[in-house]
């Protein structure tokens, strides 16, 4: 399994040499036009998955989810039911696997931590002054310099929308570089773009690469907290860019559709669009997730069923 | 652990396949006069799935009379009367459209995948598109008051073979039109539930008729001195028989034939798009499309790149089965066929172009071939020139847009094209000179009703579809 | 001013030498020969060259030159050509009248109906060349994020048998819309009357149309069509000088590379024509662009 490298990679050390270099390199990567882009992501939805397959799928998607909350009104008991539920999301059924992680703002992950203590359940905290990332850079790497110490395993981080719409490709990578420092060894970066805020494909694409050149671990859609959040279109192109990224350098990174994602149905179309473009080398919690809260329960009723033959309800699933 | 689909199969029982099937002549199944029958069978199992009445000449008459007789009353009717029956033919469509797609999936061999979400959604929106027509002749830009020519003699081929029938018939009958339709010998089945449809819709006797069988009943339809019209879809060189056949006589005729489209990939391209545009153009039907980009016509610098992601993608092709719904490459449609498609390959290779498929295991009863692409092709190669009408992409380069162009026109045919490239103004400028009938920017193998579709050269003459395929259903010019 | 006048002999005038137009150029027929063309009471009237199979290819080659350049010219550069062929024709009036009348027959006052009736036709023409497109082109509500648009374009290298009868009218009537839409034409004259024919060839080369555009061609209609019906490198025929016979023949000869047939059938000269003449020899060419979202909007799951 290839493993995460530092920040610009050899191969395209000069990309990143000035913000002229950057901007050049971005603006060279091929053009996505968008009517090819979301016909081939539908087409891939229609891929019918069934009975063991099916049963593989949800398994691994459970596998996948990293449960998050990111309410004002999180509480030190919802964060510790939720950890509960990350370690065993079906107390019916202790075949269930965990989930990967569980995403809760910096102040909450010591709660977090204690609560998936003593499982392989991953703490994630939203860092940089997230959803808006509108704050000083001095503030954003205090914020992710407190939730490493609290014992986060990774950092969600907002890009510079702003900055990254202005041009200022070198601005957005060098608080990426700045941020990944202040995770150290012991946390993985996940760089969210807010692609609903990009709004075009172009600029995905471009933002894509931006993180992937800067040291990012995984490459993530949205916060959750927009219109418009993972699409089957847009995890489809970044996917495209870690595949390229690797063919390119040797580095793979993961990556997170965030946001949106509700049902077994489409969580499986995500898988599909992982297994026929990036291959198996993704299909594994180190490098796929979906951030998402209310899809656990239908992954969890699809797996009952799928065990019983009877469709479940929402009384037989936890609420929390 | 890799993530492989289970089998995914569509229900068969959902279409039932009677053990025989007759002609449909004057409203009514009926036997053979020669009482000629042909076996139907399944191109992925070789599985006989009918048997099915063979026209001849004598039952080529009769059709042409019932059709004839028909014609007076079916002509007189109110446009909006014959736009209703259209109207019917294409809601009961569309409410069995699972199981044509079923059952076309089965005679044809191509994937379920494709029957489902192209064949018979293209299908019904054909019927719907002229049946809205019918009433509306005056205003097509014919003149006022335009005629119908008479009885139209038809002849489908077997790549889509309700789709073209849908194609011939709905023009024909929003136009005052009868018809009789002979389809493809390898895949009568669709043509013959139509027929039920057409029952199920009330329409008058005769005014659809349908002669399953061989080239001899297709010949005997386009010379019988009584068809005013002729519509061919199939190869060039029975589209210059039929040509040669109705010279000298009045009958109206528009052919659409074979190809051997350009897809021209430029440097500037969105690459991945285009890898899927390339896919979609030369795999979709196994290749057995007339406007299929048989031809990748790559920017030299962008060759290497682009090759790379074309044969990984061509890897994650799933080829077997064509009832898996997760099936995207089926069987090919005849031994004939794949006897012909295997020809050229091999001609290919002994030309010296290099030849390249992925992994790929071939089911071992039925008609298979693995998705094929040659390098290393140029223009003096038969695999270049030859239409090949299966999954196999013959890759050439270029170094400037002229030479692009003057490429793509180097040849006889004059169907489909497709140009990728970000630069909208050479988008314009390729279009305009490339001597095409359908030419798709940065997609391919787009149909649909509204969008005339025909070729130029020997690609053949007349257009299908929209305004513009009405007018080879009229008596103008 | 001199006094003097004396009495000569009768000015003996100088006869024309019909010649073919061909690429531009008047050329004699490459097989050296020529045929007496009488009036209709069987007066000789002059000699036309005697056109062979070598002349008839040598035209489709002008004619295929000059195709790209004329299709490529702007629709309304056409439009102005051929309505200076209208001017031109005007100033020569006199000339054609007294051809077609006694090339048909006709008198004077008839020619002259028949001649101001072919000027008055290559300008409604020239009026058609920037139309038509908007006439039998334009947008398809296709169903999906496409745009699509379907445009004709001219067929290519069109061989014209003109009409037998019609010397002027029928010729300029089968002539202008085949060059009107971009075509470019290979035309053999009236067999028995070729000289108006042979005469507009002077007329469009002093009419800014590009060589090549037009090539006419005077001999056997039989003998100079049946190559031009077989050939590969032509690709539309109009039968209206064709016998019965002959069409099929020419018909069933020119299926090898499925040219576009227009077969013979009765026409009115005089009245206004319609556009299937226009349309006959256009080829329609749809494209289709992505349009999609400003966005990126996701697709729907």
């Amino acid at each position: 399994m290839p493993t995460t490298a530092p920040a610009a990679p050899a191969e395209l050390a000069d990309v990143t040499a000035s913000d002229s270099t950057l901007r050049r390199f971005l603006h060279g990567l091929p053009g996505v036009d968008a009517v090819g882009l979301e016909a081939r992501a539908a087409s891939l939805g229609t891929r019918s998955i069934k009975t063991t397959a099916k049963a593989y799928a949800i398994d691994l998607a459970i596998s996948m989810v990293d449960l998050t909350t990111l309410e004002g009104a999180d509480t030190p008991g919802k964060v510790r039911a939720l950890g509960a539920k990350a370690v065993h999301p079906d107390p019916t059924d202790r075949t269930t696997p965990a989930t990967a992680a569980v995403c809760v703002y910096p102040d909450m992950v010591a709660v977090a931590k204690e609560a998936v203590a003593g499982s392989d359940v991953k703490v994630a905290s939203v860092a940089t002054a997230f959803p808006a990332g509108r704050a000083p850079l001095s503030v954003k790497l205090a914020d992710v310099r407190e939730a490493v110490a609290a014992g986060a395993d990774e950092i969600d981080m907002v890009i510079d929308r702003g900055a990254f719409l202005a041009g200022h490709y070198m601005k957005v990578y060098d608080e990426i570089t700045a941020v990944k420092e202040a995770c150290g060894t012991s946390a993985r970066l996940k760089v969210i773009f807010e692609t609903g805020e990009l709004s075009t494909y172009d600029n995905i694409r471009r933002a894509s690469w931006l993180g992937m050149l800067a040291g990012a671990d995984f490459i993530k859609t949205s916060t959750g907290k927009v219109a418009v959040n993972a699409t089957p279109a847009n995890t489809l192109l970044m996917l495209e860019a870690v595949r390229d990224f690797r063919a390119q350098t040797g580095v793979q990174v993961g990556v997170k559709p965030a946001g949106g994602i509700r049902t077994s149905k489409d969580a499986i179309k995500f898988l599909v669009l992982v297994n026929e473009t990036v291959g198996e080398d993704w299909l594994d919690n180190h490098w796929f997730r979906f951030g998402a809260s209310s899809l656990l329960n239908d992954l969890l009723m699809q797996r009952q069923k799928l065990a019983t033959g009877r469709y479940s309800g929402p009384d037989y699933v936890t609420v929390d | 652990m890799a993530f492989e689909y289970a089998p995914a199969p569509e229900s068969r029982a959902i279409v039932d396949i009677a053990p025989s099937y007759g002609l449909f002549i004057d409203g009514e199944f009926t036997e053979a006069a020669d009482g000629k029958v042909f076996k139907t069978i399944s191109p992925s199992t070789e599985e006989v799935l009918s048997e099915v009445a063979q026209a001849g000449e004598a039952d080529v008459d009769r059709a042409v009379k019932a059709a004839r007789k028909a014609f007076g009353k079916w002509s007189a009717l109110p446009g909006s009367e014959r736009a209703k029956y259209l109207f019917r033919i294409a809601r009961i469509i569309q409410e069995r459209s699972r199981e044509l797609a079923v059952l076309e999936t089965l005679d044809n061999g191509k994937p379920i995948r494709e029957t489902r979400d192209a064949d018979l959604p293209l299908v019904a929106a054909h019927f719907f598109y002229y049946a809205g027509w019918a009433d509306k002749l005056d205003h097509a830009g014919f003149g006022p008051d335009p005629k119908p020519l008479g009885v139209a003699g038809q002849v489908i081929p077997w790549n889509f073979p309700l789709l073209m029938l849908a194609w011939k018939i709905a023009p024909a009958l929003a136009t005052g039109n009868t018809v009789v339709l002979k389809p493809a010998e390898t895949t009568p089945l669709s043509a013959l539930f139509f027929a039920d449809i057409c029952r199920q819709a009330g329409l008058p006797k005769g005014v659809v008729n349908i002669l399953p069988g061989y080239g001899d009943a297709g010949a005997a339809l386009v010379a019988h001195p009584d068809v005013n019209k002729v519509a061919f879809t199939g190869s060039t060189a029975v589209g210059k028989q039929i040509a040669r056949t109705v010279a000298g006589t009045h009958k109206k005729l528009t052919l659409e034939l074979g190809g051997k489209g350009a897809n021209i990939v430029f440097d500037d391209a969105p690459i991945d798009q285009a890898v899927e545009g390339i896919v979609n153009g030369i795999f979709f039907n196994q290749g057995q499309v007339c406007c299929a980009g048989s031809r990748l016509l790559v920017q030299e610098s962008v060759h290497d790149e682009l090759l790379d992601s074309l044969k990984r993608r061509l890897a994650t092709l799933r080829l077997g089965d064509p009832m898996d719904k997760n099936t995207d490459i089926g069987a090919i449609n005849s031994a004939e066929q794949l006897a012909r498609i295997t020809a050229l390959a091999e001609q290919g290779e002994a030309e010296g172009a290099e030849r390249w498929s992925p992994a790929c295991e071939l089911p071992s009863s039925g008609y298979w071939f693995a998705p094929t692409l040659f390098t290393n092709v140029t223009q003096a190669h038969t695999i270049a020139r030859d239409e090949i009408f299966g999954p196999v992409l013959s890759v050439l380069t270029f170094r400037t847009p002229d030479e692009a162009v003057a490429k793509a026109n180097n040849t006889p045919y004059g169907l489909s094209a497709g140009i990728w490239t970000e630069k909208g103004s050479r988008i314009l400028a390729v279009a305009n000179k490339l001597r095409a009938g359908v030419i798709w920017s940065n997609t391919f193998n787009k149909f649909d009703p509204t969008s005339p579709f025909g070729g130029y050269k020997e690609s053949g003459f007349g257009r299908e579809g929209g305004r513009h395929g009405l007018e080879a259903y009229l008596d103008v010019r | 001013m001199s006094d003097k006048t004396e009495k000569t002999e009768p000015r003996l005038s100088v006869f024309k030498t019909y010649k073919l137009y061909v690429g531009g150029k008047f050329p004699r027929s490459e097989s050296g020969r020529v045929y007496e063309v009488t009036d209709s009471k069987s007066n000789w009237l002059a000699n036309a060259p005697l056109s062979s199979r070598k002349d008839a290819r040598d035209a489709v080659v002008a004619a295929r030159k000059a195709f790209g350049a004329w299709s490529g010219a702007t629709a309304y550069n056409r439009g102005q050509i051929l309505y200076r062929i209208a001017e031109m024709l005007e100033g020569r009036r006199e000339q054609f009248v007294r051809e077609v009348a006694d090339a048909e027959g006709l008198s004077k006052a008839k020619a002259a109906a028949q001649v101001d009736a072919a000027i008055d036709r290559w300008v409604w023409y020239a009026g058609w060349t920037d139309k038509i497109a908007q006439v039998v082109g334009g947008g398809n509500p296709v169903a999906g994020p496409f745009f699509n648009l379907s445009m004709p374009e001219p067929t290519g290298v069109v061989a014209v048998l003109a009409p037998q009868e019609s010397s002027f009218l029928g010729l300029v009537s089968v002539v202008a819309p085949v060059i009107a839409t971009g075509n470019t034409a290979v035309v053999v004259a009236s067999e028995e009357s070729p000289l108006p024919a042979l005469s507009l060839g002077e007329v469009l080369a002093t009419s800014d149309l590009p060589g090549g555009v037009v090539n006419v061609l005077s001999g056997r209609t039989a003998e100079i069509a049946a190559p031009l019906a077989a050939h590969q490198d032509v690709n539309a025929i109009d039968l209206a000088g064709a016998d019965e016979d002959l069409a099929k023949e020419l018909e069933t000869a020119a299926a090898d590379n499925l040219k576009r047939v227009l077969r013979p059938q009765p026409v009115d000269y005089s009245a206004t024509p319609g556009i299937d003449r226009l349309t006959a020899f256009l080829e329609t060419k749809t494209v289709w662009h992505p349009t999609g979202a400003l966005g990126a909007s996701g697709s729907s799951y």
